[in-house]
Formats: C-alpha cells, structure tokens, sequence
C-alpha cells in the first residue's frame, strides 16, 4: 500500500518545548517541519495526546505558531492550550523529548485579505490560537491589523508583546477589569465599527466561544462587514469521515444544511451559520 | 502469500473493509492514500433522498471508546450514484453501498438503484443503525423483520448481498440464520451498542439524541464472541468488526471465524492504519506459515492454557 505524497501528513512529533502560560494554559512546541511549511493560518493539526486506547481519539488544535530557523524555513509548529479535559490535561503535561502524534495541515484556512483592506481580528480566551499566524500573514501583507481580545483576567491575555512586535493594534478587555475595558470582547468591537467610515474596506477574522462568535458575526452584519469565524466543534476524525463535526449553515431554500466544520471550515462565512 | 478471501461471488483483494459510518463517501480519503489497495470500501448509509442527521453533539468519548448519534446525515442514493461513484470508480475502489430504508419499500428501491449503476460490488444492507427510530432496527431487531427484508431486496439484486446485523439482541447468531435463510450472501456484525454518556456536573446528556452507538476498542470482545457464535450457526461467510485497532486485533476476528473484517473508529484516530494492518497480518502469516489467510478463519483452538498467555 502506497501512499501518495498529497496531504496530510502524519507524524510522531518530538515535544521541543512545553511552555506554561498559566496554571490553564500552554504552548506546545512540536518538531513537525512539513506539517508547519504547508499549513496556511487558520488551519488545524489532530493531536493524539496520549499512546494509550483511553483517550482514544485526537483533538483538534488550531496552528498556533509556525516555527521557523534563522533562514526563515519552518522548523516546526507549536500549539495553544487550555486544559479542560482528560486530553488538553495530557497536552499540558507533556514532556520535552516525549512524541505526539500529529496529523495535518488539515481545514480550510483563512482569506488572507490584501490592502487597503483592514484586518480585525476577534479573539476570545483561548480563541487567540489561530491569530498569531493570520496576524504575521497579514502584516507581511503590510495589511493595518487590530486584535480584539478578550479574557477572564489579564493574566489570561497571553503574547500581547508578539502581537505589539508585529505593529497590530490591541483592544484588550477582561471579565473583571484587571486590564483593558471591562467586558465582553464584543463591546468595543460593536463601537469600533460603527465609527469605522463605511468607505473603508474591512475584514472581521473571530475565534473563540460559541456566544462570542454568534455576537461578533451578528454586530458585523449589522455593520455590513463581511465576517469569518473559526468554530470549534467536537470532532472525530479532522477529516470527513465521522460527521460528528457539523455547523448548521443556512441554504437557498431558507433551510439550513449540516457542513462538516472539517473540511468546510473551521473558517467559516459568519453571516451563514444558524447561530442558535 | 494469497490475502485475497471471497464473498459470495465478489473476490477482494485482501480482508480489510473501512466500515460504513467512518470513511465518508470513500472519497474523502483518495487524496490521502490509495484507497483501492482496501480490500472494499463500505458507504455512509444512504436512503433514496437526503437527510440531515441529528443536531450536534453527535459523539461522545468514553474509556476506550466512544458513541456516536449522526442520524444518517447523508445525501441519498441518486446523488451518490452520480457525484461519488464516478470518482470511486476512477479510483477503482471496490465499492460497497450501504443500504439503509424507512420503509421495507424504500429498502427495496434504494438497493434498486445500486444495482442499476455500474461500478459496484455488494451491498450491505443497514438493518441495525441503533440512532434512528423509524426503520432500520425495526427490521434489525425482528427475526421475521430481517428475513422479510432481505427476501424482497434479494428479489431486486445479484450484487452480493450483506446484512449488517445489531448486537442488540439476545442471540444474534439467530439473526444470521434468518439472513441467510432469506438469500443472504453474507453477514457483516457487530454494529454499535446501544449506549448512554451523561454529564453529573449539569446532569445532560452529552449526546443531543440522548443515546448513542457505542464502538472502539471497548467493545472488541462482545464482537469477538458475536462473530465466534455466528460462525457456527451459518454457512455464508461472516465479516466481523468491532474495536479492531491493530492486526493482532484483525486476526483475532478472523480466528474466531471472520472471512473479513471491517475497522471503523480506529480509522479516525490513524487514517493511516491500513497499510499497518496488512503489514501485522502478513507478518503473522509469514510467522505461523499460513499460506491463504482463507486458511486461517475460524480456526480457533477452544482448548484454553492459562500457562500460555498468563504472564503476558
């Protein structure tokens, strides 16, 4: 049995580095160079984080960086995590050295928008992991670039510097104020774009929880503004074979038809899912 | 080394089948290896039209396992027969159509239109989707149900016919003989066990069905046994599934009386295992001399030795 060189890609990932942000969240550095040189932002890997039957199945993980070597060539990728459960609690306690199976680039990425266009980016917790790739694409573009992001607190607000270092503009806010507006992402994003003049063309990129999205997709077609959200759903296989991963998108006919958020998305036309 | 095994009048290349439910349309899969080196290919099940399933949440994990209620989302048979098959056929996979109906008359024309197209090799016929009320199980669940259903699709087809039985039932080796006491070219078991997840801290259902089919690894021994208990009962040919994750697990169905088997789940923790399987099963021909892996099904030795496997 022969398999063609087509995508994806399946590795036993070496662990280059487990960085800690907090006692919930991660950064998992792993040594998947052709996995890393063929994903475009917005893209996914399925991570198995254990070897055993129990957990069984991978989870789905957004390309958080793509890491590169001084020559500019992509060495490996590294992954956001936040541990909710028995597999992201295996992502958080892995070990240098140890191997986890990798498989991607997997989905379909982000329409990276071109100047004059500008580029805001809505991230809500660990929502940011899709952004630090979409924000390097788009300021390679010289493309003006905003993030919206919002947490529980500011020690949740995580690479803030990355994000200043590449010249995006951030508009912070917290769940209980320590730093930023107080809030809901959504509040300054809302404001923004009412005063944002309509003859300026604009992009809302979003991630994050599902009421977050639901609100960031409706206050940009409220304004009129085209919209892509990245959702997150439980998902089987990353490839198309379980179904399980489904968005209820709206059809010709007033109806409503289930994607898989796989292969059709994660990045997904926000104004087209039937938000519950 | 010969890994080709028969179904009726259907010879495939190798025992190996990607289960119904868990490898898409097949399609899904061509541009990620070859997928006529499978020894067939099983569908999604399709209806005559298209349905949706049920809403998300659609799996649940459990240990070593894992439920799942989709509802038979798919896009129907005509659509199949003209947007997938032509593809299928480009990539001369060894097709096999799973059936599914609401209705004994929809079972009927459903398999029809299989049999109409060109280009495809049997037809296993879903009588034990666990996840939807009309239909299906009806049949599945009811010894005169199964039989009648597969007499009148035998009326309409010379494809190799494969009843996919439930392990939801006292006895399914009875199931077996009323399938192939109606024409049956084979069996196909076990599909999913009728399951339940729920979540303490909110007292939910994880499931948006409520329950859902359980498979992995988990269920590996019930099927082991349920294939084991068919063997004997029938004469046709038995393709066995349930939780097979590796070779040793493949072979253990065909030792207990498999002609081929089928793998579901494990194709989505390792879209990749295939290959790995035939490698383990040709390895283990090659160790214990076994020419025809034919040769090798149903041939369990029922005379346990604890000192055989008790350090193991």
């Amino acid at each position: 049995m022969q398999y063609t060189a087509a995508m994806p890609i399946d590795v036993a990932a070496e662990v280059i580095e487990n960085r800690p942000l907090s006692t919930d969240y991660n950064v998992l550095a792993l040594n998947a160079p052709a996995i890393a040189a063929a994903a475009a932002p917005g893209q996914f890997v399925m991570i198995k984080a254990g070897r055993s039957h129990d957990p069984l199945l991978r989870r789905p993980f957004s390309v958080f960086e793509v890491l590169r070597d001084h020559a500019g060539a992509a060495t490996g990728l590294s992954i956001l995590n936040k541990r909710i459960g028995v597999s992201t609690n295996l992502v958080y306690a892995a070990q240098r050295g140890q191997r986890i199976d990798c498989l991607g680039p997997l989905g379909r990425p982000f329409t990276i928008v071109d100047r004059p266009t500008d580029a805001w980016m809505v991230a809500g917790g660990v929502g940011l992991a899709p952004f630090a790739a979409l924000a390097e694409a788009l300021c390679a573009r010289g493309v003006p670039a905003t993030l919206f992001y919002g947490a529980r607190s500011r020690a949740e607000l995580f690479h803030l510097d990355y994000f200043r270092d590449l010249g995006v503009e951030l508009v912070l806010t917290t769940e209980d104020g320590s730093l930023g507006e107080r809030g809901r992402i959504v509040v300054p994003l809302d404001r923004r774009l009412g005063a944002h003049p309509p003859s300026s063309a604009l992009m809302v990129y979003a991630c994050g929880p599902e009421g977050m999205l639901a609100a960031t997709a409706r206050t940009a077609t409220l304004h009129g503004r085209p919209c892509q959200v990245s959702v997150e759903r439980v998902m089987g296989c990353g490839l198309g074979g379980c179904y399980s991963c489904v968005v209820p998108m709206r059809n010709e006919h007033g109806g409503f038809h289930h994607v898989r958020s796989c292969l059709a998305g994660p990045v997904l036309p926000g104004d087209q899912i039937l938000w519950d | 080394m010969d890994l080709s095994v028969q179904i009726g009048a259907l010879t495939l290349k190798n025992p190996l089948i990607a289960a119904s439910g868990c490898f898409g349309y097949g399609v899904e899969y061509a541009d990620a290896f070859d997928i006529s080196t499978l020894g067939g290919v099983a569908t999604k099940g399709l209806f005559l039209s298209e349905r949706e399933g049920h809403p998300p949440p659609r799996i649940v994990e459990t240990p070593a396992g894992m439920l799942n209620a989709i509802g038979l989302q798919g896009i129907g048979v005509h659509r199949f027969v003209d947007e997938k098959l032509p593809e299928l056929r480009a990539r001369n996979a060894t097709v096999i159509v799973n059936v599914c109906g609401t209705s004994l008359d929809e079972y009927v024309e459903v398999s029809r239109v299989v049999s109409d197209a060109e280009g495809i090799a049997a037809i296993e016929l879903n009588i034990s989707c666990p996840n939807i009320k009309e239909g299906g199980i009806q049949f599945g669940c009811s010894l005169t149900g199964t039989f009648e259903v597969v007499s009148a699709v035998r009326k309409v087809t010379t494809l190799p016919l494969i009843p996919k039985l439930t392990p939801n039932v006292t006895d399914v080796a009875s199931f077996a003989r009323a399938a192939e006491d109606a024409g049956a070219d084979a069996v196909s078991l076990v599909n999913t066990f009728l399951a339940m997840v729920i979540d303490v801290e909110t007292r939910r259902p994880k499931l948006s069905n409520i329950v859902g089919g359980l498979s992995g690894p988990a269920i590996r021994p019930i099927a082991v046994r349920m294939v084991y208990e068919c063997r004997q009962m029938v004469k046709i040919p038995v393709i066995g599934m349930g939780g097979i994750a590796d070779a040793r697990d493949a072979l253990e169905f065909v030792i207990a009386g498999a002609t081929a088997v089928q793998v579901g789940t494990a194709n989505f923790v390792d879209p990749f295992i295939w290959p790995k399987l035939l490698a383990g099963i040709t390895e283990y021909m090659q160790r214990h001399h076994v020419g025809r892996i034919g040769d090798l099904v149903g041939t369990v030795d029922t005379r346990a030795r604890e000192q055989e496997w008790i350090s193991s």
